[in-house]
């Protein structure tokens, strides 16, 4: 496959939407969820709907093959080649499901039955859909799986969904959901839960299939860069209505909407980040300051545990952070990334070598020295959710660490949680609220304010955005920035999101299997990788304009040959 | 018609309308924000409403306050409160060398004339409706066939199963919560340890420990029987809690209070056990009304409580003969058995929710009233 065929046929549209709502029933009143949509969507064609979340955009789908939640009601009208389906009675709504219209979920884990085969999920759904005798399923199953290009599709046929890479579960997904050759395919942020390289690849195989078997798609997601891929046409929701429609090119050219200009303004650009230069690392540079955080020949294994051997995460690490310096280190998951961090701030032993912060050695550490040590490192987890303690008050939460440092109590400590809340920009007020009472943002700047409340010299981030939306992210980036400038920490951020890294990093290091690959300036790794894992993992970033990315598409399917 | 498609999905409205007015807080934050925190002290040492908003709680005092408006447990504790005094006050105290005498005349020891046929004397019916007037009379509660005036003696058996009923939830709990907390926590060979001694105490008959430890202990008093029994039945506590542990230990959370610098001991007490507190809580209660049912076994057997003490379950296994011809003998002792543990699983209840910040309906409409007056201000003043 070379370019895409642009298949914008005059075919009558497969799926045709009109005034379509979607109200939730909840505590006694009708929320609406998505109002007086209109679309449609041509054979051969792909329709991305694209939104933050809470916009909409997945309920409305959902809505066309009637899997809302009791509480949902739909109104308007959903014609699929011609034939209403809203009002449609169950049972025949159950023919239209996997038949005409298949979904493709974001979590391939969760979306298949841990406890049956690949094999034997695909053949169920081909013989509930179409009168098949089970040797011709079984024939027609490994068909799929050869077509969504599975390794060694015979042996796959038999393996249990935990058997199989992020990439390989996502692919046996979309075999069973093409299995009845359907009309319509939607797919529900089908890369989220991937890596970047892995989404490539699946990315690659969506739009193989479409020119193949001619379906609609629809595209729900959040990330730019996967639309200007992918999509033909764009529809941009905000608060449950279209604020924008039209060809890709078109929107992501010319956006007419303020929101829409806003969302692309937010989505950071790979090349054009511009890290701040602190004065700390002007001046480290300057007197050759020693490293804050140090890390030499460092190995970390997770021990021998029953049957399963010792497993090695990180192999002859060598990484040193200098004062005011942000080094951004990337890798795909299990790449050894987040253990590098967590060993940072010593919640894992490390196995071999040294690791330094603030030029003591803390590899040999005991626990009473660890926890004097604590103070100088701060961590940002990943997911804000599960790292605040949901039945601690905010403040409570901040307070903690100066609390245990025996910095300040009563009124002082309340000044410094006052204080930590207005630098992370948060209401006083929020201090006696629960975490669940926070969007996922305003929980994030919580664990900022937490990381940095003892004034620690290095703060180790580990991933804070990936759980956050585009818009919400950018205003934490900047946040993170302005942070920096003021106080003048060094921050080791890891991330898996090149874009991402670029906007804060100076340097940039990056893990793959455990080893540091490549580790330079900004400028050497992203303009002149010399490493081949690091190219591949650039080239694989879906740029977030269309044009772009289409010239990069080609220039990297011929590189493969 | 409220969905014509009727689908079982995981319902993600909820989430989402959460979501959303939490994006909108979230512009309001940053709109409140955006006037400097300068203007904002100024504001607040004029308005001392406002000052209350942002004064620091503590998780404590959050909860405590939380309590408080629980109207069912609120009610459960005067309930109790004046039972445990009805039945301290009314026939004295008589433990720890401390012998007082209560405002009631009879003893529970002595047998009296029988008056009235042993039918209880109290009347609560007035006398302008046909009643004999309200009165207690000379035996409230009826006497039994000797003459032993059953007030007293329920009063006296509320005294002991009050008190057992507390030691055996006091040592059990606390014994089961840090048995659990500990093996959750720490995990490895120490778990090992104090799950196999887990095991061990299952395993022996309860009823025969129990009866055998009575007897040795017999004439020491039903307080240490209570203990004893506080130290035999912590097992499955111990057992949920340190499950509840296993989970909770590895969540970040956890190791966000690590990084803080917080030891052992206050990641175990201040950050895992209360968000373990409804097991532990529904458990407790559970474990407080089995007491009273195991005291009452070992009475029957001969080992608890003995004669011519009282405690209410021996009272009621004592009187169950005479359920057809004496029915007050055996219907004071059951209600208040059933009051006292209505009221500590309400108390429980209370607790439980206290302890959930998700926990919305204890609100009453006029603490929700004052909550968002006091956001609407907030909103204004940064506005």
């Amino acid at each position: 496959m070379s370019a895409t065929p642009q298949a914008r046929s005059s075919d009558a549209p497969i799926l045709k939407v009109t005034d379509l709502g979607v109200d939730f029933w909840v505590d006694g009143t009708w929320y609406p969820a998505a109002i007086g949509m209109n679309y449609e969507v041509r054979p051969g064609e792909v329709l991305a709907i694209v939104g933050e979340s809470g916009s909409g955009k997945s309920s409305s789908s959902m809505a066309l093959l009637g899997l809302l939640p009791p509480n949902g009601r739909v109104t308007g009208s959903i014609r699929l080649k011609g034939r209403e389906l809203a009002g449609l009675p169950l049972n025949k709504l159950r023919n239209v499901r996997g038949k005409d219209v298949a979904v493709i979920f974001q979590e391939p884990m969760t979306a298949m039955n841990p406890v049956y085969t690949i094999g034997f999920q695909i053949v169920e759904a081909l013989r509930t859909q179409l009168s098949m005798s089970p040797t011709e399923a079984k024939d027609r199953a490994i068909e799929l799986l050869t077509m969504v290009e599975m390794p060694s599709p015979e042996s796959t046929f038999n393996k249990y969904p935990h058997q199989l890479s992020g990439g390989q579960r996502q692919r046996a997904m979309i075999a069973m959901s093409i299995s009845c050759d359907p009309v319509l395919l939607i797919a529900d942020e089908p890369t989220t839960a991937l890596d970047v390289t892995v989404q490539a690849e699946i990315l690659d195989l969506m739009r193989n299939l479409r020119t193949r078997l001619n379906s609609a798609i629809v595209l729900i997601t959040h990330d730019m860069g996967v639309v200007a891929d992918l999509a033909d046409n764009i529809i941009v929701m905000k608060d449950g209505v279209i604020v924008e429609s039209g060809t890709v090119e078109g929107v992501f050219s010319d956006p007419q909407h303020p929101y829409t200009q806003q969302l692309l303004a937010a989505v950071p650009h790979l090349g054009t980040g511009e890290a701040i230069v602190t004065e700390a690392l002007l001046e480290a540079e300057k007197t050759n300051a020693a490293p804050v955080l140090s890390l030499k020949d460092v190995v970390i294994e997770y021990p021998k545990h029953g049957r399963i051997p010792a497993f090695r995460a990180v192999d002859g690490v060598n990484l040193d952070i200098y004062p005011g310096e942000v080094v951004g280190l990337v890798g795909e998951s299990g790449s050894g990334k987040t253990t590098i961090g967590r060993a940072s701030i010593g919640l894992i032993p490390i196995h071999e070598g040294s690791l330094s912060i603030n030029g003591r050695d803390i590899s040999s550490a005991t626990d009473k020295e660890m926890r004097a040590h604590r103070r100088y490192t701060g961590i940002v987890f990943q997911d804000p959710g599960s790292s605040l303690n949901p039945r601690m008050p905010i403040g409570q939460s901040i307070g903690e660490p100066i609390l245990l440092a025996r910095e300040a109590k009563g009124k002082d400590l309340d000044r410094r949680v006052e204080q930590l809340l207005d630098e992370v920009e948060l209401p006083r007020s929020f201090r006696n609220r629960y975490p669940h009472e926070l969007s996922g943002g305003q929980r994030q700047r919580v664990g900022i304010a937490r990381a940095l409340a003892l004034r620690p010299p290095v703060l180790i981030a580990d991933e804070p955005t990936s759980a956050l939306d585009v818009s919400v992210q950018a205003r934490f980036l900047d946040l993170l920035q302005e942070l920096q400038a003021q106080l003048q920490f060094a921050c080791l951020f890891i991330s898996h999101d090149l874009a991402v890294v670029d906007v804060l990093a100076h340097r940039i290091a990056v893990m793959h299997k455990g080893k540091l690959v490549e580790q330079g300036t900004k400028e050497e790794i992203l303009r002149n990788p010399k490493d081949p894992y690091t190219q591949r993992l650039i080239a694989a970033v879906p740029l977030p304009d269309p044009v772009a990315q289409r010239e990069r598409r080609a220039n990297r399917s011929t590189s493969r040959g | 018609m409220s969905n014509f498609y009727g689908v079982g999905v995981p319902p993600e409205d909820p989430e989402k309308r959460d979501k959303e007015d939490s994006i909108k807080r979230e512009e309001l934050a940053t709109e409140v924000s955006e006037h400097a925190p300068s203007d904002q002290l100024e504001e607040r040492v004029e308005n001392a409403i406002e000052l209350k908003e942002i004064e620091g709680l503590s998780q404590g005092r959050i909860v405590f306050r939380r309590f408080v408006r629980h109207t069912g447990a609120m009610i459960s504790l005067t309930v109790l409160f004046l039972v445990v005094v009805l039945a301290f006050s009314s026939i004295g105290i008589d433990a720890l060398g401390l012998h007082l005498r209560g405002w009631w005349k009879w003893e529970y020891t002595l047998p009296h004339n029988i008056v009235n046929g042993a039918h209880p004397t109290l009347s609560l019916i007035p006398q302008w409706l046909g009643g004999s007037g309200i009165s207690l009379g000379d035996h409230p509660f009826g006497q039994d066939e000797v003459g032993h005036d059953t007030f007293a003696q329920v009063m006296r058996g509320m005294q002991q199963s009050l008190m057992i009923l507390f030691v055996v939830g006091l040592v059990s709990t606390a014994v089961g919560t840090i048995i659990g907390a500990v093996a959750g926590y720490f995990r490895g060979r120490l778990d090992q340890l104090l799950m196999r001694l887990t095991d061990v105490v299952i395993i022996v008959p309860l009823i025969l420990l129990a009866a055998v430890i009575g007897r040795t202990f017999q004439n020491s008093g039903s307080f240490l029987l209570a203990v004893v029994l506080g130290l035999l039945i912590w097992t499955s506590l111990a057992r949920l809690v340190r499950g509840e542990v296993l989970t909770l230990r590895e969540r970040e959370f956890v190791d966000a209070a690590k990084v803080a610098g917080a030891s052992s001991w206050r990641i175990m007490f201040r950050h895992i056990l209360p968000n373990a507190i409804g097991v532990i809580i529904v458990s407790a209660t559970l474990t407080m009304s089995a007491a009273i049912l195991l005291e009452t076994g070992l009475s029957f057997l001969g080992f608890g409580v003995q004669f011519p003490d009282v405690s209410l379950g021996k009272l009621i296994s004592d009187y169950s003969a005479s359920f057809n011809t004496r029915p007050w003998l055996f219907w004071w002792p059951g209600s208040f058995i059933v009051i006292i543990a209505l009221s500590i699983n309400f108390i429980g209840d209370g607790l439980r929710d206290a302890f959930d910040p998700r926990q919305k309906r204890l609100l009453n409409r006029s603490a929700r009233a004052a909550k968002s007056a006091a956001r609407e201000k907030a909103a204004n003043a940064g506005a």
